[in-house]
C-alpha cells in the first residue's frame, strides 16, 4: 500500500509538472516530485499515462538530466511564447485603426534592432551551455559495467549480453489476446530485457534487416539499429521498476506492434536471472519471467493503471 | 513605391486572350500558368487532406480502426507528407503566388523562359498522378517521406510501387529546379529601372533566396534517389552494407536536401505575411534590410544543419555538438523577422480583415512552433523527442499552421487581384476562426503525445494515448470542415463577389500589383514602369 501510495504521488507530481495550469501548480508538482523520488525504493513504472502531459518519470541518471534541462528551455520558450503573445495582444488593442487613425511612418530603429539580434543570442548562449554538457554526459557509460547487445530485427528485439556467458534471446510483443493480467498493450513483451539496479550499462547496438530505433523515454535512451553499423549509447536504472519503450523509426507493416521492455532488479536478482538464463536460453526453453520480486510487480502496476483511467 | 506604370489603352490589343487549349495547356503567361498551379495544389490539397482525415480518424482509437495493416498506414502517411510538401505547399506558394506577382512586382511584363515556365508545371501533373498511382500498387511507398534505405530497397519494398513514388519526385525535382532557374533569371535581369536589390518587394526576396535553395537543394535529392533507383532495379549498393554502401549516406543526402526543403516551404510565406502586415497597418515593413537579408541568412544557414534531423542516427559526439549549436543559430534570424513584423505593426492602423487575420494568426503559431524547434535543437532533448509526436507536432505548427496560413493568406489578399472579386468579408474571417480551432485542437496536444513518448508512424498505440489522440482527431474533423467551407467562400468569391478595385486595401497596399487592374489585363505592362 505504502508503494501505492508512492507511485500515485509520483504519477499526481508528473501531472501537475506538466500541465502548466500556473506557476503555483507548478511549484507544488515539482515539490511532490521530490517527494516522490524520496521513496526511490519503490519499484516504478516507465510508461505513458492516460492524458499525460509532461515528460515521462525518469528512471535513471540520464533521464534525470533530461528532465534538468527541459525544465530550463521549457521555461524559457514559455516565457518567450507569452511575451510575442503579449506584443501582439498589445499592438492587437493599441493601434487598431479606431484607436489610431493616423499611422506612424517610423521604419527604422538601431537600437531596438540590435537589441532583438542580441538578446535571444545571449539566450541561445544560456541554453547551449549545459545542452553541451547534457549530450557528452549521454554519450557513453564512463565506467560501463557490462554490455548489452541490442538488436532491431522486423518486429522483435533480439538481445545478447556477452559479459554474461554471451547467451541471447529473442522479445516479441504480447498479442492482444494473450495479455496476462497486468500486461499492457502494445507495450509489454515475452522476454523483457533484464538490468541490474545502479549499474552502467553500455548498449551496443547494431542492425539486420532495416532501421529500427532502441527508444526507452524512462531511462532516456534512444539509438537507432542500423545495418552495417554499431553505435554506442548507455543506460543506467536507479530503482528497480519496469520501463516500456518501443521501436521509433519507422521499418515495415508491424513498426507499431514492436515494444521494449526493461526490467531493473537488485543485483543479487540480476544475477540469478543471468545464471538461470545462460541454460534456459540455450536449450531453446520459453523464456520465464525470472525476477521473482518481480513477479507480482506488473499486477500492481495495472491496478495503478486502471486507478488512473477511472 | 511610387510608379509611372501607364497599363491602360489599347486595351482590344494587349487583352487579346488566346483560345482555351492555347491559353490554359500551352499556357506562356505567367499569370495563367499560376492559376494553373494554385488550382493544382487545391486539387492536390484535397486528396493531401483527405488523407490526413483518414489517419485521424484510424487514430481516434486504440486498435486499428480503418486500414487494413501497418504496411497500408505506412503508404498513406508516407503519401500525406510527399503530397503536401511536393504537390501542396510548393505548387501553391512557389508556382503559384511566385509565378503571379514576382514579375509584376519587379515591373516585368512576364517570366525570363516562358515555355520553361509551362515545361515546370505540366512536370507537375504526370509527377502527382504516379505519386497517387504509387498507392494502389503492390505494397504501396511506406517507407515515410523520407524514404530511409534499407526499408525502401527491393527486399522490403519489392514492388513497382515506390519506383512510382521516386520517379514522382524526380519529375517534380526538374520541375522545381526549371522554376528556380526562371525566377532567379527573372529577379537578377528583368526589374524595372529603378527596382534595385534594396527596393525589390519582400516577397521577390523571399522568392529569390528560395530560388536558390532549390537550385542547390533539390539536385541533391536527385542524386540521392538516382542512387536508390539503381539500388532497387540495377543492382548497385550506394545505401547496402552488404556491397559496401551505407544507409546513413542517404540520411545525410535526404537532409541536405531536406532541410533547406523546409525553408523552401516557408520563406515565401514569410514574405506573403510581410506585405499583408504592412498593407494592414498602413506601415511600411519595419526593418526592411534586416527582413531581406535574415531571409538570406536563414538561407545559407539552413543548409549547415542537416544532421540535426540525425540526432540518433549514430553521429559522432561532437558532430552532434556542432551540428546543434548551428541550429540554435537560425532562431536569431527568426526572431529579427518575428519582431519586424511586430514592430511594423506598431504605430500602424491596423485593420483586421481575414489576411490580416491570417497574418497575425501566422506569426503568432509560426513562433510556437519556432520555439518547439528550438528544444528540439538540443541533440541532448532529442534523443527522447525525436520521431515522437512532438516532431510531428512542431512541423506541423510550422508547416500546416505556417506554411498553409500563409497561402490562405496570400488567396485572401491576392484573390480580388487574381480573379477580380473581392471574397466575402464575413465568411473570410469564420473560415479564419474555424481553420484557427480546428487546427490547434489537433496539433497541441500533439507536443504531450510526444512528451510521453508516442512514436510517429503508428497506425495503432498503447491505450494510454488514446485521450489526447481522440482530441486531436476531432481537431482534425474541424480543420477539414474548415478546408470544405474555404471551398464554399470560393465559390462565393466567383459567382457573387463584389468587382475588387484595382487597389482594395487602400493607401497600404505599396507594391507595384496594384496598381494595375484587377484582374491584371493579360499583358501586364506594355511599357515598363519607372520605379522611384
Amino acid at each position: 500500500m505504502r508503494q501505492a501510495i508512492g507511485a500515485l504521488t509520483n504519477r499526481l507530481a508528473r501531472a501537475g509538472g506538466a500541465i502548466g495550469k500556473g506557476l503555483a501548480g507548478l511549484a507544488l508538482g515539482a515539490g511532490l516530485l521530490m517527494a516522490g523520488a524520496a521513496l526511490a525504493q519503490t519499484p516504478m513504472v516507465g510508461a505513458p499515462q492516460p492524458w499525460g502531459m509532461g515528460l515521462q518519470p525518469a528512471g535513471g541518471p540520464i533521464k534525470e538530466a533530461i528532465h534538468h534541462f527541459n525544465a530550463l528551455v521549457f521555461w524559457i520558450i514559455v516565457a518567450i511564447t507569452i511575451f510575442v503573445a503579449l506584443l501582439l495582444a498589445w499592438v492587437i488593442w493599441r493601434y487598431r485603426a479606431q484607436a489610431n487613425p493616423n499611422p506612424s511612418q517610423t521604419s527604422h530603429n538601431t537600437l531596438l534592432e540590435v537589441a532583438w539580434t542580441v538578446v535571444p543570442v545571449l539566450i541561445l548562449l544560456v541554453i547551449a551551455i549545459p545542452s553541451f554538457r547534457l549530450i557528452y554526459y549521454e554519450d557513453r557509460a564512463v565506467d560501463a559495467d557490462f554490455t548489452i547487445n541490442v538488436q532491431g530485427r522486423q518486429w522483435y528485439w533480439h538481445y545478447a549480453y556477452p559479459d554474461h556467458g554471451g547467451f541471447t534471446f529473442d522479445s516479441y510483443p504480447v498479442q492482444e489476446g494473450e495479455l496476462a493480467q497486468g500486461q499492457i498493450r502494445n507495450l509489454s513483451v515475452d522476454n523483457p530485457l533484464v538490468i541490474p539496479v545502479g549499474a552502467n550499462v553500455r548498449i551496443l547496438t547494431t542492425g539486420q534487416d532495416v532501421i529500427h530505433s532502441f527508444f526507452v523515454p524512462a531511462l532516456g535512451v534512444q539509438k537507432y539499429t542500423i545495418p552495417g553499423r554499431t553505435l554506442e549509447t548507455w543506460i543506467r536504472a536507479d530503482r528497480p521498476g519496469v520501463f516500456y519503450g518501443q521501436c521509433n523509426q519507422i521499418c515495415g507493416t508491424n513498426h507499431w506492434f514492436m515494444p521494449i521492455e526493461v526490467r531493473a532488479v537488485p543485483r543479487e536478482e540480476f544475477n540469478a536471472w543471468a545464471e538461470q538464463a545462460k541454460t534456459r536460453f540455450a536449450q531453446g526453453l520459453p523464456p520465464g519471467p525470472p525476477a521473482s520480486a518481480l513477479a507480482q510487480q506488473p499486477a500492481e502496476s495495472a491496478t495503478l493503471l486502471a486507478e488512473a483511467r477511472r | 513605391m511610387d510608379t509611372a506604370a501607364h497599363t491602360h489603352g489599347h486595351h482590344d490589343h494587349h487583352d487579346h486572350k488566346p483560345g482555351f487549349v492555347q491559353r490554359w495547356l500551352f499556357s506562356t503567361n505567367h499569370k495563367d500558368i499560376g492559376t494553373l498551379y494554385i488550382g493544382f495544389a487545391l486539387f492536390a490539397a484535397i486528396i493531401g487532406i483527405g488523407i490526413s482525415l483518414l489517419m485521424r480518424l484510424e487514430l481516434a482509437h486504440p486498435g486499428m480502426q480503418i486500414f487494413a495493416n501497418g504496411q497500408m498506414w505506412n503508404a498513406y502517411v508516407s503519401a500525406h507528407g510527399l503530397i503536401m510538401v511536393f504537390f501542396v505547399i510548393m505548387p501553391a506558394l512557389i508556382g503559384g503566388f511566385g509565378n503571379w506577382f514576382v514579375p509584376i512586382m519587379i515591373g516585368a511584363p512576364d517570366m525570363a523562359f516562358p515555355r520553361l515556365n509551362n515545361i515546370s508545371f505540366w512536370l507537375m501533373v504526370p509527377a502527382f498522378m504516379l505519386m497517387t498511382a504509387a498507392l494502389f500498387v503492390g505494397e504501396g511507398p511506406g517507407g515515410g517521406w523520407t524514404i530511409y534505405p534499407p526499408l525502401t530497397d527491393n527486399t522490403y519494398h519489392p514492388s513497382m510501387a515506390l519506383d512510382l513514388g521516386l520517379f514522382a519526385l524526380h519529375l517534380a525535382g526538374a520541375s522545381s529546379i526549371l522554376g528556380a532557374a526562371n525566377f532567379i533569371t527573372t529577379i537578377f535581369n528583368m526589374r524595372a529601372p529603378g527596382m534595385t536589390l534594396h527596393k525589390m518587394p519582400l516577397f521577390v526576396w523571399a522568392m529569390l533566396v528560395t530560388a536558390f535553395l532549390l537550385l542547390l537543394a533539390v539536385p541533391v535529392l536527385a542524386g540521392a534517389i538516382t542512387m536508390l533507383i539503381t539500388d532497387r532495379n540495377f543492382g548497385t549498393a550506394f545505401f547496402d552494407p552488404a556491397g559496401g554502401g551505407d544507409p546513413v549516406l542517404f540520411q545525410h543526402l535526404f537532409w541536405f536536401f531536406g532541410h533547406p526543403e523546409v525553408y523552401i516551404m516557408i520563406l515565401p510565406a514569410f514574405g506573403i505575411v510581410s506585405h499583408i502586415v504592412s498593407t494592414f497597418s498602413r506601415k511600411p515593413v519595419f526593418g526592411y534590410l534586416g527582413m531581406a537579408y535574415a531571409m538570406v541568412a536563414i538561407g545559407f544557414v539552413g543548409f549547415v544543419v542537416w544532421a540535426h534531423h540525425m540526432f540518433t542516427s549514430g553521429i559522432d559526439v561532437d558532430t552532434r555538438a556542432y551540428f546543434m549549436a548551428a541550429t540554435m543559430v537560425i532562431a536569431v534570424p527568426t526572431g529579427i523577422k518575428i519582431f519586424s513584423w511586430i514592430a511594423t505593426m506598431w504605430g500602424g492602423s491596423l485593420r483586421f480583415e481575414t489576411p490580416m487575420l491570417f497574418a497575425i494568426g501566422f506569426i503568432f503559431l509560426f513562433t510556437v512552433g519556432g520555439v518547439t524547434g528550438v528544444v528540439l535543437a538540443n541533440a541532448g532533448i532529442t534523443q527522447i523527442l525525436h520521431n515522437t509526436y512532438y516532431v510531428v507536432a512542431h512541423f506541423h505548427y510550422v508547416l500546416s499552421l505556417g506554411a498553409v496560413f500563409g497561402i490562405y493568406a496570400g488567396i485572401y489578399y491576392w484573390i480580388g487581384k487574381m480573379s477580380g472579386r473581392q471574397y466575402p468579408e464575413r465568411l473570410g474571417q469564420i473560415h479564419f476562426w474555424l481553420t484557427f480551432v480546428g487546427v490547434n485542437l489537433t496539433f497541441f496536444p500533439m507536443h504531450f503525445l510526444g512528451n510521453q513518448g508516442m512514436p510517429r508512424r503508428y497506425p495503432d498505440y498503447p491505450d494510454a494515448f488514446a485521450g489526447w489522440n481522440l482530441i486531436a482527431s476531432v481537431g482534425s474533423y474541424i480543420s477539414v470542415a474548415s478546408f470544405l467551407f474555404f471551398f464554399y467562400v470560393l465559390y462565393v468569391t466567383f459567382t457573387k463577389g463584389a468587382k475588387a478595385a484595382a487597389n482594395p486595401w487602400g493607401e497600404g497596399a505599396t507594391t507595384l500589383e496594384w496598381q494595375v487592374s484587377s484582374p491584371p489585363p493579360f499583358h501586364t505592362f506594355d511599357e515598363l514602369p519607372r520605379v522611384r
